[in-house]
């Protein structure tokens, strides 16, 4: 299709590039620097949406941020992207989008018998057609609603795009290249401020570029184009376009979106395709301008009906005509621009003037250009589906209620001025309190909340002479605050003509006998009738209005519809606008993607990932991996064919028979030193620590003030004023900072430091009956013998010239020592304990097999220390002092802990010998009483006993001591299992604990 | 976000820190008879009060000093920052 509606030689598109695209499948042609809105006008195209609830047709209303109509669904690399706003995205070569919400195609939507229905589909229609009854939820009423839901659908393949964030502090950010931006920049910039100039569109220049004014002996367009040149080229600016900032924070953070790689066919390499700025600025000046107001009649949804603003950009900025027989519809001056824009494209506008008799420089020279204007005239209604084809106009009296002299008009487009509405919402957002301006009908921002501003038309400053100064003096003053600079610079002279009041008119009546839709949000579909039949219903906060007819509610906010519906609640209610009051402003101004969010944090990229410095070995002798916290460790290392199942138990069986190493370098090791460091332990653990000998380990518990189990692990003491302390691989960071609490603000007289090692050490567990013989071919000049370094015993000894730390302490229950050396030397010791250990027939073990030795010995860890048990519970209550204060200790004599048939640990053996009992099951004592089935207790952990070589299972219940001996079962309805058990006693293998002593 | 002033750091972002409650707790003496309903009251209860709150933050990626902020919880407004041990009038 040729571009009949592209002008010649007026615009700032690149005529020299030809760019072609599709749009439904079918390709078209536009320039580079077009977005899709302005490309699809130039060729002629209006109906590019069908609306969200009647699916009626829906064309371009605006030309930016605040289109509620055009949102399409952008195909890229074979990625879909919902949810963009035609007005915005600039095309590219190749680039497909589609229309969304219709089916089967755009041009005929079966959903528009929506709009035949529409007596079914009143204000809340949602709440009192979906109540009941309540099991049709399921199957019908949610089905429904999912597929009626939404704009387009998101992508399930992963996103391929690089996205990233940045971290920026700057003296001002100015958010907004208008005419208002552009002067308090240049003012604050040669001033010597750093400031960051946001825009958001690929243009700099706001209004200026369509506005036909003079500054400096300038036009508009060159004296923008002036000053961001020399902004650009000062180190102390930044300038970014494309770049929305759509939320104000605490403390004057301010984000913004920049999209660096959405107008081009393929992201540039190095480059992200977004970036999420936060920017903490000391001073913010909101300059984002105003957005045109509706004006409301019958079918003023109809593709073709548009703001006249947005037609006057489409003709100066892109040259596109939106139509070739344009009738202006106005209570106010702008519109007057549209019109004599049209007239000097050479095409004759026809403007309706709700005024009765204005006068101005704008209005005479319309008239001086033989422009026709009617006053006292509003449109009726539009007239045609898919597009304007004609309106209904009339006479309307002086006191705006009735309509005469109604006749039918031949028209292609309707461009609506209802005034200006100031975007205050940043300023809303940083906790700014707006008031309403009785002059321009809309809400201005009131005082400071934060250290910001708001300058220029979101001030509610309309004229250009007005604007330019106030915001070179805000310009000045506020980096004078902070730089303490004096460097003003002086004011351009600006020409620009005068305009008149606005006629505070917004809503045309309809006429007797007819029942126009007229429409308030047009994404969302509220009309008039709606707003009308939620009042008669009871609502009256405007808060509860919004909710219950969705009034501001779609995709674009309520950016054109939001003042409109206040007005119509106010005229109802019989209050100002003021009473009623507005909607709350929250971020973000304009939809962000998530991929933005997230930024670099996708996948493996969400956290650290930690490994051992023996990682590279367990990766060599095939190891498969298991996240535990943000570590990587080995869960088995595979043999063959093997399975988990079975890796697992040759690995524990290697370690009961003849000795096994694991890698424990990612147990939490914290350093405390000082003085008072066995005070402190003895009021940190429940066991006394005041005794402990240099050279010995000791385990102990520690609780949180509620009684509950925090964490265990052993602590040595190497010196007289220096302990070891591990704790379990997932609560170091948390053990660290409750040690931090308590030396630095409970009990701050203690001389403690305490300190993370974790990261220092590289361990090796080394367990099983042949470990001592290991140990002495590793240490030949150390004497490892069971008096030399007993149970709990610690020693410092030499690995081949390395200094290591023996720690004879033991988690799989057997013989077993802690080596410990330099991180970097990590891997020189795991090489040196598998080469030593080959004659005592040494494996390496992974966490599967660790739990299982644990698991059959009966020792606790956390699935059973899971933040609801107390030492009692775990069985750990002989470590609890009777004689000494500690952390957590009065709430144990809390009754619900000193109840006498409390949970307590038990093993639970399938009678059967084989069945093995999910983790989770509940214990009952009767598989078939009534629901809800009394629960004794759940199965906390569960292993495949290589001592006995049957399941063995532990777990928590209901006076577990009084338990054992008794046969219950274990149910699991998730699995769909009841098995017969035993219970015995935890300890199931070695009770005596002879083997560690040994 | 907010923009805390540690006092042994200077000004840093929200995110460097862990939130850590009530400054005005005091935790009982050790050692000390007390009664369950104090304990409980130690243990469980906290005022969330509108306005200014006088609270522990950790400076965890940072000094990891605990530091005392008063804050107000409606508006977020931070009016001072003090050390652990800081005397505060």
């Amino acid at each position: 299709m040729s571009q009949s509606f592209r002008l010649d030689n007026v615009g700032m598109v690149n005529r020299n590039k030809k760019i072609s695209f599709t749009f439904n499948g079918k390709k078209y042609f536009g320039y580079e620097g077009d977005t899709i809105a302005s490309a699809l006008i130039a060729n002629g195209v209006h109906l590019v949406g069908r609306s969200f609830k009647y699916h009626r047709p829906r064309g371009f209303f605006g030309v930016g941020v605040d289109e509620p109509y055009a949102i399409l669904q952008l195909e890229r690399n074979n990625e879909r992207d919902p949810n963009i706003r035609a007005t915005e995205q600039e095309i590219f070569e190749g680039l497909e989008v589609k229309s969304v919400n219709c089916w089967p195609s755009v041009n005929f939507d079966i959903g528009a018998i929506n709009n035949f229905l529409k007596m079914f589909f009143p204000a809340g229609f949602y709440y009192k057609t979906f109540m009941w009854p309540p099991s049709f939820w399921y199957k019908i009423y949610e089905p429904f609603i999912r597929m009626a839901a939404g704009f387009g659908e998101a992508s399930i393949k992963h996103d391929k795009e690089r996205y990233e964030h940045k971290y920026e502090y700057c003296d001002l950010l100015i958010t907004g290249s208008g005419p208002s931006g552009l002067a308090s920049a240049y003012a604050a910039a040669k001033n010597g401020a750093r400031v960051i100039l946001a825009e958001d569109k690929p243009r700099y220049g706001g209004s200026l570029l369509t506005s036909d004014v003079n500054i400096g002996n300038q036009t508009g367009v060159e004296w923008s184009e002036k000053i961001i040149t020399e902004l650009k080229s000062m180190s102390n600016v930044i300038v970014k376009n494309r770049s929305q900032v759509f939320g104000y924070y605490d403390h004057n953070m301010l984000v913004m979106s920049e999209r660096i790689g959405d107008h081009l066919p393929k992201t540039q390499k190095y480059l992200p395709k977004q970036r999420l700025w936060y920017i903490r600025a000391k001073e913010v000046l909101i300059s984002s301008g105003s957005i045109e107001r509706p004006l409301v009649f019958g079918n003023n949804d109809t593709p073709g009906v548009m703001l006249s603003s947005a037609a006057k950009e489409y003709m100066k900025v892109y040259g596109v005509l939106v139509g070739k027989k344009p009738l202006i519809f106005t209570n106010n001056d702008s519109g007057y621009e549209t019109a004599i824009e049209f007239k000097k494209n050479g095409v004759n506008p026809l403007i309706l003037d709700t005024r009765k008799e204005p006068s101005s420089d704008i209005i005479s020279e319309a008239k001086n250009l033989g422009i026709e204007i009617k006053f006292s005239h509003v449109v009726v209604a539009a007239k045609g589906y898919k597009k304007v084809k004609s309106a209904d106009i009339a006479k309307i009296s002086d006191n705006k209620k009735d309509l005469s002299n109604i006749e039918n008009i031949e028209c292609d487009c309707i461009c609506v001025s209802g005034f200006w509405t100031p975007s205050i919402h940043l300023a809303s957002q940083s906790g700014n309190k707006s008031e309403f301006n009785e002059k321009i009908d809309a809400f201005i921002p009131k005082k400071s909340k934060q250290n910001e501003n708001t300058i220029g038309s979101a001030n509610g400053k309309f004229t250009l002479e007005e604007t330019i100064n106030e915001a070179f003096d805000k310009g000045y003053e506020v980096s004078n605050k902070i730089t303490e600079n004096n460097n003003k610079v002086s004011l351009p002279t600006v020409v620009e003509k005068k305009s008149t009041e606005h006629d505070k008119f917004w809503c045309v009546p309809l006429p007797k006998g007819k029942s126009y839709k007229r429409f308030l949000d047009f994404q969302n579909d509220v009309a008039v009738t709606d707003i009308e039949l939620a009042l008669r219903e009871g609502f009256r906060s405007i808060e509860h209005v919004k909710r219950y007819t969705t009034l501001g509610m779609a995709t674009d906010q309520g950016k054109t519809s939001n003042l409109n519906g206040l007005q119509l609640v106010s005229d109802i209610e019989n209050k100002v606008v003021p009473q009623v009051g507005h909607t709350t402003f929250r971020p973000p101004y304009t939809p962000v993607s998530i991929g933005a969010i997230v930024g670099r944090e996708v996948g493996k990229h969400s956290k650290p990932t930690r490994k051992s410095p023996m990682h590279q070995w367990h990766e060599k002798n095939n190891a498969v991996f298991v996240d535990a916290g943000v570590w990587l460790r080995p869960r088995y290392y595979k043999q063959g064919n093997e399975t988990l199942f079975e890796a697992s138990k040759r690995e524990a069986k290697n370690v009961r028979k003849n000795v096994g190493v694991c890698d424990v370098t990612t147990l939490g090791k914290i350093d405390v030193k000082g003085p008072d460091a066995a005070e402190f332990l003895n009021r940190v653990y429940t066991n006394a620590w005041l005794k402990l000998p240099v050279g010995k380990a000791r385990y102990g518990v520690m609780l949180r003030e509620d009684g509950i189990v925090m964490d265990d692990g052993t602590t040595t003491r190497i010196s007289e004023n220096h302990y070891h302390m591990t704790t379990t691989t997932a609560q170091a960071a948390n053990v660290l900072s409750h040690l931090e609490y308590y030396l630095q603000l409970v009990w701050p007289e203690l001389n403690v430091n305490v300190v993370s090692t974790t990261e220092q050490w590289a361990g090796a567990a080394i367990a099983g009956p042949n470990s001592r013989a290991l140990l002495m071919k590793l240490f030949p000049n150390t004497d490892v013998s069971n008096e030399g370094l007993p149970f709990m015993g610690y020693k410092e000894a030499d690995l081949f010239g390395i200094p290591t730390k023996i720690y004879r302490i033991s988690f799989s229950g057997e013989l077993a020592y802690e080596v410990n050396v330099e991180s970097d030397l990590g891997n020189f010791m795991w090489e040196k304990i598998i080469e030593v250990g080959k004659e005592f027939q040494i494996q390496p073990y992974g966490t599967e097999a660790l739990s299982t030795l644990r698991i059959e010995m009966g020792h606790v860890a956390g699935s059973e220390l899971d933040g609801r048990t107390i030492p009692h519970d775990a069985s750990l209550e002989g470590l609890v002092s009777k004689k000494k204060d500690f952390i957590g200790k009065r709430s144990l004599s809390r009754s619900a802990f000193t109840k006498p048939d409390r949970e307590k640990i038990v093993g639970v053996v399938p009678l059967d010998k084989t069945t093995s009992i999910p983790e989770g099951s509940y214990i009952v004592k009767d598989p078939n009483a009534k629901l809800p089935n009394p629960k004794l207790g759940h199965v906390s952990a569960s292993c495949w006993s290589v001592e006995y070589d049957n399941p063995f299972s532990l777990a928590i219940i209901k006076d577990g001591k009084k338990m054992i001996g008794q046969k219950l079962f274990a149910m699991s309805p998730l699995k769909n299992k009841t098995i017969p058990v035993e219970i015995v006693s935890s300890h199931y293998v070695d009770p005596e604990g002879k083997r560690v002593r040994a | 976000m907010l923009y805390i002033f540690c006092p042994h750091c200077g000004s840093r972002s929200q995110n460097e820190f862990a939130y850590g409650g009530d400054a005005t707790v005091k935790r009982p003496e050790l050692n000390k008879e007390i009664s369950d309903h104090e304990w409980d009251k130690f243990v469980y209860l906290r005022k969330s009060p509108r306005g200014k709150h006088l609270e522990l933050w950790h400076h965890i990626s940072g000094c990891r000093q605990w530091i005392k902020v008063e804050r107000d919880t409606s508006t977020h407004e931070i009016f001072k920052t003090y050390k652990a041990t800081e005397l505060i009038e």
